[in-house]
C-alpha cells in the first residue's frame, strides 16, 4: 500500500479560501446580486394530485398593472401555434432536470409547462410581476378548470392492475414502463443463491421501510436571471451543476448553449436537492417573455414540496448464513417511490445497491429495484444517494443475521465485510446494464480499505465491548430506561466511475501567486478550499497565493458538478495535474536560470530547491518562485503565461469506507430515544483539511440522525403534505444532539490526489441503522420502520 | 409607491433612515439597504438565519415588521467586525472550521455575541442553548459550541 509522503499545506487545518467572505456576511449568495429592474416571479402549484387542465384563463392576470409575463402550457405548444397567436415563445420538449452528463440516464419526462398535474405543487403557470404583492395577486386572477383525476400515493398502488397512469403522455423518453408507471428498474443475479441457501445453516428474512425526508439546506431554492447587454441569458443561481443548468437550460428554451451564461456565488448547503434545475427554468423563461431580469425564490413549503426529496424504499432482504458465520448469500429488493417525475429515480436506487452490498463478501446476490411513479412530490439526488435507505436495510439486517448464528455484531462484520485488493463484484455489473463496459476485469479493485481499523477504533471509542455487557446485564433487570449500543459498517464511493469528468486550469502570476479556474460547484463544502490546497501543495506555496475562481460556465472549464462526493476526488486530481504542468513549466525556466537540470528541480516554501531540498543559487542568493515566475512572464526569452488546464475522469470509484457507533438511552413509558454520544470512525484516504472534514462528517450525523429520529414528510389522502415548513418538519438543533467524536483511520489512495478518497456523503448512511440496531440491543425487537419515533417504539413494545 | 413612511434607526451604529413600506418585514428593509449578512431562509422564524441583535437582544428579523424597529438600534453582521480586523468570534468560528456553507453562520454568531455580552464565561450547554434558535445543516453544532467557548475565553483574556 502506498505510503504518505510529508506535506506543507495538505492536512493543515487553514482557514476556507471563502472564510472571511462569509464570516463577515459580504455579498456572496445568489439573493446577494439582485439586478436593476428585477421583477418577482412567482410559480401557480396544482391544486390537485393528478388532474388535467381543461381550460386556463390568464386575461385577468396580464391586464393586472404591474404584470409582465404570465406563462402556462399554451405558450409551450406541441408545434408552432396558428399564425397570429404568440403562443410559439418556446417549443414542449421533454427533459429531464436531473443534474447529470449527457446523455442524462433519468427519464425525459417533464416540460417546461404542460396541461397534466402528476402532484400537489405542480407547475400550472408562472408570472413575473413588479412586487411580490403583484405576482401573488396574479396568481389568484389566473383561472383554471381541471378534470380531476384518481391519484395514486405508494408504489404499491401505483402498481396495480388498473392504477391511473401518470406519465399517459406519448413524447415522454427514456421511462422503462410508462404504462405500468415504472420508471426505472435493475436486476442482478451473481452466483447461485438457491443452492446457496440449501447449504446455508439459517435463512433470514427482513423487511424494512426508509422515509421520505428533505434536504433542509438553509438557503432556498433562488435564481436571478437576466438578458446581458449583448443579448445573452445569464442565470445566477444556487445550484451544484451550474454547466448541467447551461445545457438544460439551452434545451428547455431552445437557446444555443453559447448564449446562456450559468453563474454559481457560494451555496448555503446542497445536499444533493440542488443537483437538478429546480427553478432556473421557469425563472429564465420568465426573462425570456418579459425582457426583464427575474428573480424567483421558493418559500420554505414550495421547497418542501415542490423541490426535491429522499426516495422512500421499501425493501426485502434474504440471506444466507453459515453456522460459523459466513455469509452464503444475499437477495436485496427494493421498491422505490419515485414520485411524480423520474430525477434521478434509475440512478439513486442502483447506488442503494452498488454502494452498499459489496462491502460484505458473499459469493451468490441478488439485488432487484423498481423505481415507481406515483402522485407525489419528486424524489431526487440527497446525500448518500440511495445509499442511506440501503445502508439502513442491509445494516439492521446483518444484526438480525450476527444474531441469528449466536454472533456479536462487530464481530460478525469483522467476519464478512472487504479488505484491501478485495473486489466491489457487483457496481460493473449494474455498470454493464447501463452499457457502461467494466474496463477493470473481475469487477472494480479495492486498493485502499480502512475498514477493519475503523471497526476497531470506534469500538474502541465507545466502549464496544463493556456496554454491550453491561447494557444487557441493566436492561436484565427490566429498568424503565433501557440501553442499548449499536453499530454500521459503511460504504461509498469518489465520485462516479467513467461519468464525473473535471477540469482545472492554472494560471501563473508574476509574484508566484497563481489563479485556479474550476468548473467545480463548491456548495458550502469547502470543496474550493482543498482544491486550493491541493494546488499549493503541489508549487510550493501558500493557500494565501491560490486565488479561485469559480464557477461561470463563461469563464472557468467544464466539471460535472458537485455530487456524488466528487469534488475532492475527481475536480482535485484535475486541479493536481493542471498544477504539476504550472509546475514543470516553472521549473524549465528555473533550470535555464540556475544551470541546474529542471527534473531534479523541485518548489518548496516559495522557493526552488533541489531534490535533496537544499536552495537552488542563483548569483550567490536562494532562487524564489516570484524571480522565475517574473522572468516566465518579462523574460526576453519568454514573455509567456504559464498557464496549463488539465481534465480527469477516473475509470474507478474508490470506496470511503466508515464504522459508526450509536450509544442511546430509549424510555420504555414513553417511547422517547435519547442518543448520548455518536462515534464515526471514517477511512476517506487522506484528510486534506481535518476541521473542515469533521465538520463534514458531524453535519452528517446530525442529518443521520434526523432520519433515524425526527424528520419524515407525510401526506392527506389528497396528496396534500402535512409538513408546512420548518415548524412542523424538524431539524436538530443544538440542544438535543448528542456528544459527538470523529476518528479519521487515514488511508493513502494512489489514484486520489495525495491519497485523498471522498468523505461528504459517507457518515450520513450510518446513524439510521446504528440507532436502530442501539434500539434493538435496548428493548430486544427490531423496529423495521424510519423514523424511530416514540409511536412505533411504543408498538414494538406492544404498549400502543 | 404609496403609503411609505420614515423608518428612523441606528444599523451598526449609525443612525438611518430609510423610506419603508407599512407591510415591510424588518428582514426586507436590512437587506434592501444592502446588509445581505442579514439571510432570510424560511420567512417564518424558524431557521434563524435573519438574526439580528435588536437593542442588544437577539432577534428573527424576517418576524418584525421594519416599523416596530422605530427608533431602535440593530446590529448586523457587517457590523460585529472593525474594518479588515475580524471580531474574536469570527476568528474563533473560522479556526475550528465551523463555517461550512457560512449561510447560518451571521446569525450564529450574532447569538453568540449577545449570549458572551451577558455571560463572559459560558458554559458548553450555554452556548448550546444560545445558539437554540439557529439552524444549521452542514456542521452539526459542534464546531460552533466550540468556537463560542474559544472565543469567549479569548475576549475574556483579551480585556
Amino acid at each position: 500500500m502506498a505510503t504518505r509522503p510529508e506535506f506543507d499545506v495538505v492536512g493543515k487545518d487553514l482557514w476556507r479560501v471563502d472564510g472571511r467572505q462569509l464570516a463577515t456576511g459580504k455579498p456572496a449568495f445568489t439573493d446577494d446580486y439582485p439586478q436593476q429592474g428585477m421583477l418577482v416571479g412567482k410559480v401557480l402549484g396544482s391544486p390537485h394530485a393528478h388532474a388535467r387542465i381543461k381550460s386556463i384563463n390568464t386575461s385577468a392576470a396580464k391586464a393586472l398593472p404591474g404584470v409582465h409575463a404570465v406563462l402556462t402550457y399554451e405558450d409551450v405548444p406541441k408545434a408552432k401555434g396558428p399564425i397570429g397567436r404568440r403562443a410559439d415563445l418556446f417549443n414542449r420538449v421533454p427533459y429531464t432536470r436531473a443534474g447529470q452528463d449527457y446523455p442524462e440516464p433519468s427519464p425525459w419526462d417533464f416540460f417546461l409547462l404542460d396541461d397534466k398535474m402528476r402532484y400537489v405543487g405542480d407547475r400550472v403557470a408562472a408570472v413575473a410581476a413588479e412586487t411580490e404583492e403583484i405576482a401573488k395577486e396574479a396568481l389568484k386572477l389566473i383561472k383554471v378548470e381541471y378534470e380531476v383525476l384518481p391519484a395514486v400515493y405508494t408504489p404499491e398502488d401505483a402498481l396495480a392492475e388498473g392504477a391511473p397512469v401518470i406519465h399517459d403522455e406519448p413524447d415522454v423518453l427514456n421511462v422503462k414502463d410508462p404504462q405500468r408507471n415504472v420508471c426505472a428498474g435493475v436486476d442482478v443475479t451473481l452466483g447461485d443463491l438457491e443452492k446457496a441457501y440449501s447449504e446455508s445453516d439459517e435463512i433470514l428474512e427482513g423487511h424494512y421501510y426508509s422515509q421520505r425526508v428533505q434536504h433542509g439546506q438553509l438557503e432556498l431554492h433562488v435564481a436571478i436571471s437576466y438578458m446581458d447587454e449583448d443579448d445573452r441569458l445569464v442565470v445566477i443561481c444556487s445550484t451544484q451543476v451550474p454547466f448541467h443548468v447551461r445545457r438544460q437550460l439551452s434545451t428547455a428554451l431552445g437557446l444555443p448553449v453559447g448564449k446562456i451564461r450559468v453563474i454559481k456565488p457560494r451555496v448555503g448547503g446542497g445536499f444533493g436537492g440542488k443537483q437538478e434545475m429546480v427553478l432556473e427554468d421557469i425563472c429564465a423563461a420568465l426573462t425570456v417573455a418579459s425582457h426583464r431580469p427575474v428573480r424567483l425564490e421558493m418559500d420554505r413549503y414550495e421547497d418542501l414540496t415542490a423541490a426535491r426529496s429522499r426516495h422512500p424504499m421499501r425493501f426485502k432482504i434474504k440471506t444466507g448464513v453459515k453456522k460459523d458465520g459466513k455469509l452464503t448469500a444475499i437477495d436485496m429488493r427494493a421498491l422505490v417511490d419515485a414520485g411524480a417525475y423520474g430525477s434521478h429515480s434509475p440512478t439513486v436506487p442502483t447506488n442503494t445497491g452498488n454502494k452498499n452490498l459489496p462491502r460484505y463478501k458473499c459469493d451468490n446476490v441478488h439485488y432487484e429495484f423498481n423505481a415507481v411513479y406515483t402522485n407525489l412530490p419528486i424524489a431526487g439526488a440527497m446525500r448518500g444517494y440511495g445509499t442511506p435507505q440501503g445502508a439502513f436495510a442491509l445494516e439492521c439486517h446483518m444484526d438480525d443475521v450476527a444474531e441469528s448464528v449466536g454472533m456479536d455484531p462487530l464481530e460478525f462484520r469483522l467476519k464478512n465485510t472487504v479488505r484491501p485488493g478485495d473486489k466491489d463484484y457487483l457496481s460493473p455489473h449494474i455498470y454493464e446494464i447501463k452499457g457502461i463496459s467494466d474496463t477493470t476485469g473481475e469487477g472494480w479493485p479495492i486498493d485502499t480499505c480502512g475498514l477493519e481499523d475503523c471497526i476497531n477504533q470506534g469500538a474502541e471509542a465507545i466502549g464496544w465491548h463493556e456496554k454491550r455487557k453491561a447494557y444487557a446485564e441493566h436492561n436484565a433487570t427490566n429498568p424503565v430506561i433501557r440501553k442499548g449500543v449499536g453499530m454500521v459498517c459503511l460504504s461509498q464511493g469518489s465520485g462516479v466511475a467513467g461519468i464525473d469528468t473535471a477540469n482545472a486550469t492554472v494560471k501563473l502570476n508574476e509574484d508566484g501567486s497563481v489563479n485556479l479556474l474550476i468548473g467545480a460547484a463548491d456548495i458550502g463544502t469547502g470543496g474550493d478550499t482543498v482544491i486550493a490546497q491541493i494546488v499549493a501543495e503541489v508549487l510550493g506555496t501558500d493557500l494565501d497565493n491560490v486565488m479561485v475562481i469559480a464557477t461561470d460556465t463563461d469563464v472557468v472549464p467544464f466539471d460535472s458538478g458537485a455530487y456524488a462526493s466528487s469534488t475532492t476526488y475527481v475536480s482535485g486530481n484535475a486541479a493536481l495535474k493542471a498544477a504539476e504542468e504550472v509546475k514543470a513549466s516553472i521549473l524549465k525556466v528555473a533550470a535555464d536560470m540556475s544551470g541546474e537540470p529542471a527534473d531534479q528541480l523541485n518548489l518548496k516554501k516559495h522557493h526552488v530547491v533541489a531534490d535533496s531540498g537544499e536552495p537552488v543559487l542563483v548569483e550567490g542568493q536562494p532562487l524564489t518562485l516570484k524571480e522565475v515566475a517574473m522572468k516566465a512572464m518579462y523574460g526576453h526569452d519568454y514573455k509567456e503565461q504559464i498557464e496549463h488546464t488539465a481534465h480527469f475522469v477516473s475509470p474507478v470509484s474508490p470506496p470511503p469506507f466508515a464504522a459508526q457507533f450509536a450509544d442511546i438511552e430509549v424510555d420504555t413509558e414513553t417511547g422517547v430515544i435519547n442518543v448520548i454520544e455518536f462515534v464515526s470512525a471514517v477511512d476517506a484516504g487522506t484528510i486534506i483539511n481535518p476541521e473542515l472534514a469533521a465538520g463534514q462528517v458531524d453535519g452528517a450525523v446530525s442529518m443521520g440522525l434526523g432520519q433515524a429520529l425526527i424528520e419524515e414528510m407525510l401526506f392527506d389522502e389528497n396528496g396534500y403534505a402535512m409538513n408546512k415548513g420548518l415548524i412542523d418538519y424538524k431539524l436538530f438543533k443544538a440542544v438535543g444532539m448528542p456528544k459527538l467524536q470523529t476518528i479519521f483511520v487515514e488511508t493513502y489512495e494512489p489514484s486520489g490526489p495525495f491519497g485523498v478518497k471522498a468523505v461528504a456523503e459517507i457518515p450520513v448512511n450510518g446513524p439510521a441503522p446504528a440507532v436502530a440496531n442501539a434500539l434493538k440491543h435496548a428493548i430486544s425487537v427490531r423496529v423495521h420502520e424510519l423514523p424511530l419515533s416514540p409511536e412505533r417504539v411504543l408498538r414494538a413494545l406492544g404498549k400502543m | 409607491m404609496s403609503n411609505t413612511f420614515e423608518l428612523k434607526m441606528n444599523v451598526n451604529g449609525r443612525d438611518q433612515i430609510f423610506d419603508v413600506h407599512p407591510h415591510d418585514r424588518l428582514s426586507d428593509v436590512l437587506r434592501r439597504e444592502g446588509y445581505f449578512g442579514v439571510k432570510v431562509g424560511c420567512y417564518t422564524g424558524d431557521c434563524g438565519t435573519c438574526t439580528v441583535l435588536f437593542n442588544n437582544e437577539p432577534i428573527v428579523c424576517c418576524m418584525m415588521l421594519a416599523g416596530q424597529a422605530q427608533g431602535a438600534s440593530v446590529l448586523t453582521i457587517e457590523g460585529l467586525s472593525q474594518g479588515p480586523k475580524l471580531h474574536p468570534i469570527q476568528e474563533a468560528f473560522l479556526d475550528v472550521g465551523a463555517v461550512q456553507c457560512g449561510f447560518c453562520i451571521p446569525g450564529m454568531m450574532l447569538s453568540a455575541k449577545a449570549l458572551i455580552d451577558e455571560n463572559p464565561d459560558p458554559t458548553e450547554d450555554d452556548a448550546r442553548e444560545a445558539l437554540s434558535a439557529n439552524l444549521c445543516r452542514c456542521t452539526g453544532y459542534e464546531r460552533p459550541v466550540k468556537a463560542i467557548l474559544n472565543a469567549a475565553k479569548q475576549m475574556k483574556e483579551g480585556k
